[in-house]
């Protein structure tokens, strides 16, 4: 199998639920990888204020901490979501483009383990929080 | 003022539509499209957990309803993915656990062919700020 390239691989934009909410690369580092979720007025949860729903928030750090575990395998391989939890520190600002971090903190032979949060103008101030678990399906005789 | 069970523009972009029921909350439906697909054939991860959050905001507040009315922040949320979702529609329910004076606790559960078979069950805690 070869390696993952998360450039040639970000170079894509996703299709089906992804790209209606119009999720993008935004960046990756030593253990990190960033997709980015721009506001628009369809992901409005609280007509009233503006503010995001938590399901788009949901999705964008499912799909960040996905990745992570793809570099961290250096492999592109199926993966179930087994659970996340997402804790919410604060609202997302009306407006900004939210950035979710994902990391892949462990790998074993079938699960991965990952954490991440959510920000829309520096890390040092999340508005969310995400621990969860993939299953490696790959690992476990293809049974989804 | 909003009415209790107006759905908000994310829940439009999931196609999800309520099915109203008499003495409880709305049940809600959910359509396979390309809008709401992960990996090919599968219903996205974050559409699923998305439907079970909006099923859950709309048991709450249909509970909230019935004491007065009131407003709800989401604290947190936890979902366990338990099959894949295929293509056909998902059904989804909140179920009120609890709900106290500045907490509430509520589960969501969604299923496809059958409601004991659910594909998702999401666990999620509510400030509430009575009016």
């Amino acid at each position: 199998m070869s390696g993952f390239n998360i450039d040639a691989f970000m170079a894509h934009r996703f299709g089906g639920h992804g790209g209606t909410l119009g999720i993008q690369f935004h960046g990756s580092g030593d253990g990190w990888v960033e997709l980015a979720l721009p506001y628009a007025d369809s992901l409005i949860g609280d007509p009233d204020s503006g503010v995001l729903a938590s399901g788009p928030i949901i999705a964008l750090m499912d799909m960040a901490t996905s990745v992570a575990v793809w570099v961290k395998r250096d492999k592109f391989a199926p993966q179930a979501t087994l659970d996340l939890r997402v804790d919410y520190l604060r609202p997302a600002v009306p407006g900004r483009t939210v950035i979710g971090r994902g990391e892949c903190l462990k790998l074993t032979r079938s699960i991965a383990f990952v954490r991440g949060i959510a920000y829309d103008e520096t890390p040092d101030d999340p508005l969310a929080h995400v621990a969860g678990t993939f299953m490696l399906i790959d690992q476990m005789g293809g049974a989804a | 003022m909003t009415p209790a069970h107006a759905l908000p523009p994310y829940a439009e972009l999931l196609g999800v539509t309520l099915e109203p029921r008499d003495g409880a909350a709305p049940m809600l439906v959910m359509p396979f499209r390309d809008d709401v697909l992960g990996r090919p054939g599968f219903l996205h991860g974050g559409a699923i957990a998305g439907l079970l959050e909006v099923a859950a905001i709309v048991s709450l507040q249909h509970a909230l309803a019935e004491e007065g009315g009131g407003r709800i922040k989401p604290v947190n949320v936890t979902v366990d993915f338990m099959r894949g979702g295929r293509d056909k529609p998902t059904h989804a329910e909140g179920i009120v656990t609890r709900l106290g004076t500045r907490v509430a606790n509520v589960e969501a559960i969604a299923w496809q062919d059958d409601r004991d078979k659910p594909i998702a069950h999401a666990r999620m805690n509510y400030l509430v700020v009575r009016d």
